[in-house]
C-alpha cells in the first residue's frame, strides 16, 4: 500500500483513543446478549404450560414467584433474575448506541451508487430490529407482568391475562405479538453466530454450520413463542 | 465498446466534489479498467482539462493502490480481483459505469479517487511487525512450523492493505485488515512473542484512527481482492480477549 502523505509519528494528528475499545463493546454485546438469550429459552419453555391447563400455567407462575424458598425469602431468585436481565438491557443497548455512533462518524459519506447488497439483511436490520424488541418488551411488561394495559390484568392469574389479552377480536395484539417475534428471530438469526464471532469462538471450518445452527435455533425459539398466542386468537386455547 | 463513466471529482482534501460524467467512445474489452481511465485522461489532458487523479502502482493486483469504488463496490464487481486487473470484458456495451472513492472518515480524500491511508500505516506501525536482531539469517528450516498454522498464516498474509474491507464496510470498520495482520503474525513462532501486545496496541490505532466497530456483517471478505476469510476477525476477538484478562498480562 502506498501512502501518499507519509507522516511521522510526530506530524499525525494526534487523536485520542475511544474508551471502551471497539472490541471490548463487541465482547459486552455478546455477553449481555448470551443472557437475554438464555432467559429467552426458558421463558419460551414455561409459556407452553399454557397447554396443560390453566391450573397448570398457574401453578407454575406462582412457584416462579417462589423459587429458593424456603432457602431464600421469597421473590428473591425472581428479583435476582430482573436485576440481571435489566443489567442485560441496558448493557446492550448502550454498547450498540456507543458503537452505532462511532459507525456513523466512521462512515460519513454515503456511495452515489447504492451498494450490492453484501451482508444478510438480518445482519443489515440489527439497529432497528433491536429498537423494535425493546419497544415490545416495554408494551409486554406492562401487559403481562403489571397488568396495566391487559383487559383483565389481575396479578396471578396468568391463564386468564393471556386468554384475555389475545381473544380473537384483539387480533391486532396477537399481530403486534407475532411482528415482535418475527423481529426477534432476525435479531437473534444474526445475533447468535455473531456473539460467538465476538467472543472469538468461530473457525474457517465450523462458520456455515454455526449460522445454520443459529438459524435453526432462533426460528425454534420463534415457534415455541407464537405458538401461544396464536392458538388463542385461533381459539385452540380459551 | 462505448462506455459513460460518472466520476467523483475533487479539487483538494476537504473541497467540495460532485459527480461528472464523460463518455469514452473507443474503450476496448481488453483494457484494464486503469486503462480506461488512463485514455480518459489522454483525452481530458489533450482538451486542457485536469485529469483524473487516482491510485495505481503495480496494476498486477499485489500492491493495493488502485482504490476505487466501481458501480457501488469496491474494486468492481468481479470476485477476488483488483480494479487494476479488472477487465472492460464485464461490462456491457454502452453501460454507465460509477466511479467513487474509498469512503471512511479514516481515509480523507486527496483528490478525486485518491485517498490518504496513512491510517492503515499507523495502525500497522502500532504493531503489525516482528522484532527480529539483526545479524546472518537464520536457516529457514530452523523453525518449524506445522502445515495447519502456515496455510492459515499464509492465507491472512494474503492481505496487501488496499483498504477495500473499510470502503465496503457499513461501520467503517477495518477489523478484516486488523484480524489478517494478527492472524498472519500470530500463526507464525516468530509472531507469538509479541501477540498479546501487538493486538492490543493495533485495536487502539484501529479505534483512535476513527474506524468503526466491527457488526459480523460480512461486507468485507465479499469485496476483499485477496478473499481474506471472516474468522481472522475472530482470531482478532480472541487473541484480545486473551490479551486482556488472566494474569499473563505482559508489560
Ligand atoms: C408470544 C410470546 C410471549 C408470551 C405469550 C409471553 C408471556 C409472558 C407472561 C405471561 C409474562 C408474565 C409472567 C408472570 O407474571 O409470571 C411474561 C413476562 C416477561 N416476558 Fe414474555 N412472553 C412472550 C415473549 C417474550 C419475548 C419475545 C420477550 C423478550 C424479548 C419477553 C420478555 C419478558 C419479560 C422481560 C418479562 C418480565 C419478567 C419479569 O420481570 O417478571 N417475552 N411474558
Ligand atoms: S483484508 Fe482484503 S480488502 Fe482489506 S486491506 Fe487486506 S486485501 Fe484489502
Ligand atoms: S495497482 Fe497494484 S494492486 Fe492494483
Amino acid at each position: 500500500m502506498v501512502s501518499l502523505v507519509p507522516r511521522t509519528n510526530g506530524d499525525a494528528p494526534t487523536r485520542r483513543t475511544p474508551r471502551p475499545s471497539s472490541v471490548q463493546l463487541k465482547y459486552v454485546m455478546a455477553v449481555s446478549g448470551a443472557v437475554m438469550f438464555l432467559y429467552l429459552v426458558a421463558h419460551m419453555v414455561g409459556n407452553l404450560k399454557i397447554f396443560f391447563g390453566a391450573e397448570s400455567l398457574d401453578l407454575y407462575a406462582a412457584w416462579l414467584r417462589v423459587v429458593g424458598a424456603p432457602a431464600l425469602p421469597e421473590q428473591t431468585v425472581l428479583w435476582l433474575v430482573r436485576v440481571v436481565l435489566l443489567a442485560a438491557v441496558v448493557g446492550h443497548i448502550v454498547a450498540a448506541t456507543i458503537l452505532a455512533r462511532r459507525a456513523s462518524r466512521a462512515r460519513p459519506v454515503k456511495y452515489a451508487h447504492r451498494s450490492r447488497v453484501a451482508g444478510s439483511y438480518a445482519a443489515r436490520t440489527m439497529r432497528w430490529g433491536g429498537v423494535i424488541v425493546a419497544l415490545f418488551i416495554v408494551y409486554h411488561i406492562l401487559d403481562l407482568t403489571t397488568g396495566t394495559l391487559n383487559p383483565n390484568g389481575v396479578y396471578g392469574e396468568v391463564y386468564a391475562n393471556l386468554v384475555a389479552d389475545f381473544a380473537p377480536q384483539r387480533w391486532y395484539v396477537t399481530a403486534f405479538y407475532v411482528v415482535s417475534i418475527l423481529a426477534l428471530t432476525l435479531h437473534l438469526r444474526h445475533g447468535l453466530w455473531s456473539a460467538l464471532q465476538s467472543l472469538g469462538r468461530t473457525r474457517g471450518g465450523n462458520l456455515a454450520a454455526l449460522r445454520a445452527t443459529a438459524n435453526v435455533v432462533a426460528i425454534a425459539l420463534a415457534a415455541g413463542f407464537l405458538v401461544v398466542p396464536l392458538s388463542i386468537t385461533f381459539g385452540l386455547v380459551s | 465498446m462505448r462506455l459513460t463513466l460518472k466520476i467523483w471529482r475533487q479539487e483538494a482534501p476537504g473541497a467540495t466534489g460532485r459527480m461528472v460524467g464523460y463518455q469514452v467512445d473507443d474503450a476496448d474489452e481488453d483494457m484494464s479498467f486503469l486503462e480506461l481511465l488512463d485514455v480518459l485522461n489522454e483525452k481530458l489532458i489533450l482538451s486542457g482539462d485536469e485529469p483524473v487523479a487516482f491510485d495505481h502502482d503495480c496494476r498486477e493486483g499485489i500492491c493495493g493502490s488502485c482504490a476505487m469504488v466501481i458501480n457501488g463496490e469496491p474494486h468492481g464487481p468481479q470476485k477476488a480481483t483488483t480494479a487494476c486487473q479488472l477487465h472492460l470484458r464485464h461490462f456491457r456495451d454502452g453501460e454507465t459505469i460509477v466511479v467513487e472513492p474509498w469512503r471512511a472518515a479514516a481515509f480523507p480524500v486527496v483528490k478525486d479517487l485518491v485517498t490518504d491511508r496513512s491510517a492503515f500505516d499507523r495502525v500497522i506501525a502500532a504493531g503489525g511487525y516482528i522484532s527480529a536482531p539483526t545479524g546472518a539469517a537464520p536457516d529457514a528450516h530452523a523453525t518449524p512450523v506445522p502445515k495447519a498454522n502456515a496455510d492459515r498464516a499464509f492465507t491472512a498474509a494474503a492481505c496487501i492493505g488496499c483498504g477495500a474491507c473499510v470502503a465496503a464496510c457499513p461501520n467503517g470498520s477495518a477489523s478484516l485488515f486488523l484480524g489478517a495482520k494478527i492472524t498472519h503474525l500470530g500463526e507464525l513462532p516468530q509472531g507469538r512473542p509479541e501477540q498479546d501486545d501487538r493486538v492490543v496496541r493495533m485495536v487502539e490505532q484501529h479505534d483512535a484512527e476513527g474506524f468503526g466497530g466491527c457488526t459480523n456483517t460480512g461486507a468485507c471478505t465479499v469485496s476483499c481482492p485477496k478473499e481474506i476469510p471472516l474468522d481472522v476477525i475472530s482470531q482478532l476477538n480472541r487473541d484480545y480477549l486473551h490479551a486482556t484478562t488472566g494474569s499473563r498480562r505482559s508489560a
